[in-house]
């Protein structure tokens, strides 16, 4: 059953074997079973899932059901849902219930999904590593000793550990892709614009997106046809047709021209890592594609373009949690900066304190053309690399991460270390284009390894359907780690 | 030595839309503290703003009445600051690339008519309010303004003196009342003022160090608010003293201005182009659909009313002041059947003054257009004289019925038959032999006595002219 595809629990369900109520009450015995160890979810409310459930199920038997009703989805706990404590893995609002339903979530509902819960995530999804949450590190199902990655790791952990079926997870840097990779599971990122970011708490409204983490790329076109979609309330929402993501699932690959960067199979590349992807290659090589030598010259500056718009974004985005109508406020204050400074000192972590003084330095007068200004330009250049590379091949491939998870503690204090197992990933934000991760192989320590596949905007139907190719021929998707 | 005040405004116009500027939110004024406020007017988290396309509209009118350049395409900012009644911890403005940019503005102080450059406006939203006082120690936020539109119009340091900046700000009302962009109301905050205010040696062209004066909530203390901080700058110039920059507020109870915050506490806002939010694209197309819906602006009704009707500039100019009033005019002038010249005295004399005393604007008085219309037209066809016709607007304004039928309750029809006058102008002559002995022999002020007396006889309603025709063959023979 915990290994089932979602559309195999779909006919489960629509043929009455299981009962969404049942499904996801193993679901919610997994949790308690496994989740004090793991620490993938920080809130759990099994009174409102099994009310999603039993709803479920009773469209279910009046013949209503669409294709995710009754399955449980985890959603990351940066998305708004209405009655649910929604804490952005923060002390800042760790009582805080949302008093409404981010886009995705009502998505979510529309289709008939329950709701099983909120998952762990870096502290506003700034890390990697998901150190940063104020509710203490997800542990990496492969090993407890390793971190997930960030910033969705919670959503990334639940998926490999089969603790959901599915999850959501958000991407600003990689925070999809990079956990996917590091618990070998697979992620999408899609196109910035097709899933709304309404009731999403931002971190870089201009680089953040919300995306689906599976077990497989199939998987993740079924939550794809679910979450995006035109959205009136965001105004950087795509208004484009609807679309059938499943619709090139079956697409042969003969011709397919990979695009291979050089700058992705360069120093600081993992050797494990880089024969897992080169192994995933040479299998991509025997379904028909051709893979060609393309370059990426900036991708060396996206790291610090993405250091200096990211937190720049966020410096003003976090402005609101101010103590005054929501969140954590210091319990004891003298007059109102105080009051301001004591609650944003108390309610926010190492990290986001980083970031919002890294943005607010850059947005200063006499720095901002220096650093803001100059880093839009080249994040312009960094587009143009992948538009340029784009006349020369329909896809391009790379490794995920440049290596498998690393331990606990190995990256912590040195930000910049940290910052750096972004490199492959940050590039696709920059540049709006859409990325996946799917897993390829097992790295030298046993942990998960996954090959990145980014695709030109708008193209995460023909990404899944790549995916999803090499999926049916290999069967690193399935690998589980042991123990759960 | 001379000294020179040169003013620039930063004029705050509330827009009339239903709806806040970046929410779904009712904008209507008075409403209990918090009930208009939304998700996205409060700033949960997650929330994000969608722009009010009826704000961008009123934006391209404002641009169109002041001949501006509508920017084809404009980037709204986050301007960053903490204040608890600022729910973001930003407000969203526009900086570098506004919505309008130039324009002008002609004004008339006295006889002289200037031109007043306008520098920019643009779109931004209003923050919510601070309550102090009523909480035990505590401030209460009200959150009801947060992301009402804003149109900031922003003039060029073009005035000299507070008449002229007064003379601005007064058209600048009057232009965004006509256009029906803003309500205007001063009192509920919907115009607000800000001035520049420097001084510098009369001659000099170098602009001095300039106060910005916040909280000119009427015309009144506008003009004394400026007329104070120039008399305060002027003082420490003369004194060898130097201006510090600086914002200061105006406090009317002292009639003074006082500092609130030195240029060297000014925040650094941080401003950089909101995220969530698209560049402001503005289409050919939609600038031409918002020209063909507005109304005809002041300055060419004031034109045409001058060759149309044949008045004068300065008629012109009064009939125009207010939409209401030229559309009061207009409709008399037709229901008239033309007359405009006496339409427009009757409108700038009697019916303005019983206006003024009531208190009420042309849209409440109770005499209507086509009733002063009427009114004309019995003057004009000999029914009524001047002094009857005094009676019956009198009438009419107290609600008496239509013209007709007060003339016919109070018999005031005046009397053109030359026969009945002749008849009692023999019997006025006949009772005063030595007033028109007197005349024959050149005193010709008894006439004025003689004319009198028939009047009285006819009670006040011999049609004037052909009393004083029939008088003077009388005399004559």
């Amino acid at each position: 059953m915990i290994n089932a595809s979602l559309s195999q629990l779909a006919s489960l369900l629509a043929d009455k074997k299981i009962s969404s109520v049942e499904l996801t009450q193993i679901y919610l015995g997994r949790i308690a079973k496994l989740n004090p160890a793991l620490n993938a979810f920080v809130t759990l409310n099994s009174e409102m899932s099994l009310a999603d459930a039993r709803a479920a199920d009773a469209r279910i038997a009046a013949g209503q059901a669409a294709a995710l009703t009754g399955i449980p989805v985890a959603h990351k706990d940066i998305f708004c849902a209405d009655g649910w404590r929604t804490t952005c893995g923060s002390k800042m609002l760790e009582n805080f219930i949302a008093p409404y339903d981010a886009h995705v979530i009502s998505q979510f509902k529309t289709a008939g999904a329950v709701s099983l819960g909120k998952t762990n995530m870096d502290e506003f999804a700034m890390g990697s590593s998901n150190e940063t949450s104020y509710f203490g590190a997800v542990k990496n199902p492969w090993d407890a000793s390793a971190v997930p990655g960030g910033s969705s790791g919670g959503s990334a952990a639940a998926v490999a550990a089969r603790l959901a079926p599915a999850a959501t997870g958000t991407d600003t840097g990689g925070s999809i892709r990079q956990p996917a990779a590091l618990t070998g599971i697979t992620g999408l990122k899609p196109t910035y614009g097709v899933v709304s970011r309404y009731g999403m708490i931002a971190f870089a409204s201009s680089l953040d997106q919300a995306g689906p983490m599976a077990k497989s790329a199939e998987d993740c076109a079924l939550l794809m046809n679910v979450m995006a979609g035109f959205d009136a309330r965001d105004s950087t929402s795509l208004e484009r047709p609807v679309e059938d993501y499943t619709r090139d699932l079956q697409q042969p690959l003969a011709g397919l021209r990979i695009g291979l960067p050089r700058e992705y199979f360069a120093e600081g590349l993992g050797a494990d890592v880089a024969a897992s992807v080169e192994a995933a290659l040479h299998e991509y090589r025997k379904l028909g594609a051709v893979t060609v030598d393309i370059s990426l010259p900036n991708t060396k500056l996206s790291i610090p373009v993405y250091y200096v718009l990211a937190p720049a974004e966020a410096s003003t985005n976090l402005s609101r949690f101010d103590g005054v109508r929501y969140g954590y406020r210091a319990p004891e204050y003298g007059d109102l900066t105080d009051m301001y400074e004591k609650s944003r000192a108390q309610g926010f972590g190492t990290e986001v304190k980083r970031r919002i003084m890294i943005g607010t330095y850059v947005l200063s007068h006499g720095y901002y053309d220096a650093y803001y200004m100059q880093a839009q330009k080249i994040r312009r250049l960094i587009a143009q690399d992948f538009e340029a590379a784009f006349q020369h091949c329909d896809i391009i491939m790379g490794p995920t991460a440049p290596s498998t998870a690393f331990n606990f503690g190995e990256k912590a204090d040195d930000p910049v270390a940290m910052y750096l197992s972004d490199i492959y990933t940050i590039a696709v934000n920059l540049a709006g284009l859409p990325g996946m991760s799917v897993p390829c192989g097992l790295g030298s320590n046993g942990r998960p390894v996954g090959l990145q596949i980014i695709g030109n905007y708008f193209s995460e139907a023909k990404m899944l359907g790549v995916a999803h190719q090499y999926q049916l021929a290999t069967d690193w998707h399935t690998r589980m780690p042991d123990n759960i | 030595m001379q000294w020179e005040i040169v003013i620039g405004l930063e004029v705050h116009t509330q827009l009339s839309t239903q709806s806040k500027i970046f929410s779904g939110s009712s904008t209507a004024f008075g409403a209990e503290p918090n009930t208009q406020a939304s998700a996205v007017d409060i700033a949960l988290p997650g929330v994000l703003p969608v722009l009010n396309k009826g704000a961008v509209e009123r934006a391209i009118q404002l641009g169109l009445a002041i001949d501006a350049n509508i920017s084809r395409r404009s980037v709204f900012a986050r301007k960053n600051y903490f204040y608890p009644d600022l729910p973001k911890g930003y407000q969203i403005s526009q900086m570098e690339l506004p919505v309008v940019e130039g324009g002008h503005l002609t004004i008339q102080v006295g006889d002289v008519e200037k031109v007043i450059r306008i520098t920019r406006a643009h779109l931004e939203e209003d923050a919510g309010k601070s309550i102090h006082g009523d909480f035990h120690g505590m401030t209460g936020i009200d959150l009801n303004r947060a992301g009402t539109p804003l149109l900031e119009i922003v003039s060029e340091p073009d005035m000299r003196g507070s008449a002229e900046a007064v003379a601005y700000a007064k058209a600048l009302h009057s232009l965004v009342v006509w256009l029906g962009i803003c309500d205007g109301n001063m009192q509920e905050g919907s115009f607000r003022c800000d001035a520049n205010v420097s001084v510098r040696p009369k001659g000099s062209t170098e602009l001095g160090t300039r106060c910005e004066i916040k909280n000119l909530n009427s015309f009144r203390f506008m003009e004394r608010a400026i007329e104070y901080e120039a008399r305060r700058q002027i003082e420490i110039n003369e004194d060898g003293g130097t201006i510090r920059q600086e914002t200061r507020l105006y406090d009317p109870d002292r009639d003074e201005t006082r500092t609130m915050r030195s240029k060297e506490d000014a925040h650094d806002y941080r401003y950089f182009p909101d995220p969530d939010l698209l560049p402001l694209v503005i289409s050919e197309e939609w600038i031409a659909r918002t020209r063909a819906a507005m109304p005809e602006l002041p300055a060419a009704m004031r034109e045409r009313f001058v060759s149309d009707y044949a008045i004068s500039a300065y008629d012109a100019a009064v009939l125009t002041s207010t939409k209401a009033m030229a559309s009061y005019f207009e409709a008399a002038v037709s229901a008239a059947g033309g007359e405009a010249k006496i339409c427009a005295n009757w409108m700038m004399g009697d019916l303005s003054a019983a206006l003024n005393r009531a208190e009420l604007s042309v849209e409440q008085s109770p005499v209507s257009a086509t009733q002063l219309a009427m009114l004309v037209r019995r003057i004009t066809d000999g029914t009524l004289s001047g002094k009857l016709a005094k009676e019956v607007f009198e009438a009419l304004w107290q609600g008496e019925g239509e013209v007709d039928a007060i003339i016919e309750a109070r018999g005031l029809k005046q009397v053109s038959d030359t026969g009945a006058i002749e008849i009692v102008v023999a019997q006025v002559l006949a009772d005063s032999p030595n007033q028109v002995a007197e005349y024959r022999a050149g005193k010709e002020k008894m006439l004025g006595y003689l004319i009198g007396q028939a009047m009285k006889a006819m009670k006040g309603k011999a049609n004037p002219q052909q009393l004083n025709e029939v008088l003077l063959r009388l005399l004559a023979q």
